[in-house]
């Protein structure tokens, strides 16, 4: 749209028919102020979100006194890393960083092969019995059994405290299911399909051979967000996991971030004052830690994204 | 096709057309038997994660004991629903829930609008990606560190906020400690959370507006802020339906995680939703009644079913725009 603008009034100051038009298209001062409003308000919103997350980057990076004391404002006061070295001292931090890498990238794996699996029968509109699939996936978007049946469930096949209860109960998101086929619907033409059948492509081979390489961008979409769903997961470990040796990361924060635990960091009780500050420390440095991972792998996919979205938003 | 056909002959060929259809169907059924089976694996999850759960639903109907199983339990009718239409929480749940959500949707809805209607019109693109960048990042927290933020920026002792408070000379604030501001924080920090990101959504529809029409506009002598008011705007009614749409229809939905983490003793009065209460009835209690808990659980769900039918019903006619 930007691109538009800019040649939109090219294109009309360049036709010598529209020059009575040419002096109000050049920037008026309506326009100029338009613009400093407009990017005025940009400058604003970026601000207010900008700021909070500056403050806890330059918290983490900060000595436990300076935070103690709040003499943060805006960049690290007397920069140190000690945040980052406690929070990889801390066993159960490592424990739940480890079994959240584990979960979601199994997760994630198992989603993308279940959901393909279901989005592209359901994009073939000449597969007998679509209509009917396709409303039993749709119908669990509208109506679920909630909490309790769910937990029943997940007792009765004994799944509590199994690492598979974060992975198996959550293999399938139907959204992410409906996405999917509205991309394979869109981009995978009849034709191809009557090719590959004449060149005696079994529909798996196609699957795997021609459909999976012509959708790395959807495919890219769905597994940032399976995998930002697996890594900020809390509720599934919340009800079912009870062993510390299996906690997600999610867990372990909520302890240290929420409920306060962080007693076990610091043994020595001559250092108190030294331990409040650490410990607040510890907590903006384990913010970071959490949730840098995403947020350096989101601009990678970032191109697709904006597709996906719109996928999602227009024909869900 | 059995129309066309000669007049003596009409029974017979649509017997025969029958067949050629019921054979077609077995040869396209013969055909994509490998699809069949590809796609029996995630039915067969849905049936059991989604659809058990339904079955099992039932139980909010009867007096559940986990020794005697599902079927084995009484049927007691409505009895856990008046129990808890009747319950003193009732009203409490409920209204907390309604509250949240509508204050949520209304001074939230406008935003991700505004930001990207900004966006759309900045002519600068490198400050344009900058601020989406930007604005999206706090969509990547999870909701523990979210909290874990916001608990951490309000804290009384040490949290920037009351640094702030108390440098302008006023008292330090306990936020997380007081009922009436509860919904506040929620719903703020929502709308700082998920502005950059639902904006993408009304982003991407904008710009498929036709650029013909700014094109015209140009012609006639319309300013930047018309074409955006007259053209722009319209352009973004259709999608501005369907997210209404989703979020009226969700309206007595809140999620569970957000509010639980951000609950204490001091504000639940004002924090405890329909989610936290069916999880605290059912599975955290000391004695959990399964049964009432999921009565709630399912009245809950059926309101939202209800909700988005009537919402989307309403959308089909006046704006030929549905769900479904």
């Amino acid at each position: 749209m930007v691109t538009f603008n800019e040649r939109g009034m090219k294109m009309a100051s360049n036709t010598s028919a529209q020059k009575m038009v040419r002096s109000k298209i050049r920037y008026s001062w309506e326009d100029k102020l338009f613009d400093i409003v407009n990017d005025g308000l940009l400058m604003l919103a970026a601000l207010i979100v900008l700021y909070p997350l500056i403050y806890v980057v330059s918290s983490a990076f900060s000595s436990p006194d300076a935070v103690a004391k709040g003499k943060v404002v805006l960049f690290p006061v007397d920069f140190s890393l000690r945040g980052f070295e406690e929070v990889f001292s801390h066993k159960a931090i490592v424990t739940g960083f480890a079994n959240s890498i584990f979960y979601t990238v199994v997760g994630t794996s198992v989603n993308l092969v279940m959901t393909v699996a279901a989005a592209y029968p359901l994009s073939r509109k000449n597969l007998p019995g679509r209509r009917v699939l396709l409303f039993l996936f749709t119908f669990t978007m509208l109506f679920n059994g909630g909490l309790i049946p769910s937990y029943l469930l997940t007792s009765q096949l004994g799944l509590i405290n199994k690492r598979a209860v974060m992975i198996i109960p959550l293999a399938l998101n139907v959204f992410n299911v409906i996405i999917c086929r509205t991309y394979f619907e869109t981009t995978i033409p009849e034709e191809l399909i009557e090719a590959a059948q004449l060149d005696g492509f079994s529909q798996t081979r196609f699957i795997i051979q021609i459909v999976v390489p012509l959708s790395k961008a959807i495919i890219a979409v769905l597994a940032l967000y399976y995998g930002l769903g697996h890594w900020n997961s809390y509720f599934q470990a919340f009800l079912y996991i009870t062993e510390k040796s299996k906690f997600p990361l999610q867990i372990v924060l909520r302890d240290i971030l929420i409920l306060n635990q962080v007693n076990d960091i610091i043994a020595d009780p001559l250092l108190y004052q030294a331990k409040r500050g650490m410990a607040d420390l510890l907590k903006y440095a384990l913010i970071v830690v959490a949730s840098v991972p995403f947020m350096i792998a989101y601009p990678f996919v970032a191109k697709h994204f904006v597709k996906g979205v719109m996928i999602g938003a227009v024909k869900a | 096709m059995a129309a066309k056909t000669a007049d003596g002959t009409y029974a017979f060929s649509r017997k025969a057309l029958r067949a050629k259809k019921w054979k077609s169907l077995r040869r396209r059924l013969i055909l994509n038997w490998e699809l069949y089976v590809i796609i029996a694996l995630p039915v067969i999850w849905l049936l059991i994660f989604c659809y058990y759960p339904m079955y099992g639903v039932q139980i909010a109907f009867r007096k559940f004991t986990a020794s005697k199983g599902i079927l084995g339990s009484p049927w007691v009718g409505l009895d856990n629903f008046i129990k808890f239409f009747k319950s003193y929480n009732f009203e409490r749940v409920v209204g907390n829930t309604l509250s949240i959500s509508v204050y949520d949707l209304v001074a939230g809805f406008p935003f991700p609008i505004i930001l990207a209607i900004l966006l759309n019109n900045c002519l600068r693109k490198k400050f344009k990606k900058f601020v989406q960048i930007v604005t999206y990042m706090p969509y990547f927290i999870s909701t523990v560190v979210m909290v874990g933020i916001i608990i951490q920026f309000l804290s009384p002792k040490v949290g920037i906020v009351n640094h702030l408070i108390r440098a302008l000379g006023g008292t330090e604030i306990d936020f997380m400690a007081k009922p009436e501001l509860f919904k506040h924080i929620y719903v703020w920090s929502s709308i700082w959370q998920g502005t950059g990101w639902t904006a993408i959504i009304y982003l991407s529809a904008l710009s498929s507006v036709d650029p013909g029409l700014h094109e015209a506009a140009l012609v006639d002598g319309a300013n930047r802020f018309q074409r955006m008011w007259f053209i722009d705007i319209p352009c973004l009614l259709p999608t501005i339906a369907i997210m209404l749409t989703l979020r009226a229809g969700s309206i007595m939905s809140v999620g569970f995680e957000k509010a639980f983490l951000m609950q204490n003793n001091l504000n639940i009065r004002a924090s405890e939703i329909i989610s936290t209460y069916v999880y605290k009835t059912g599975l955290a209690a000391a004695a959990p009644d399964y049964s009432y808990s999921a009565a709630i659980g399912l009245f809950n769900s059926a309101i939202n079913l209800l909700l988005i039918s009537i919402v989307n019903y309403i959308n089909a006619k006046i704006n030929e725009i549905s769900l479904w």
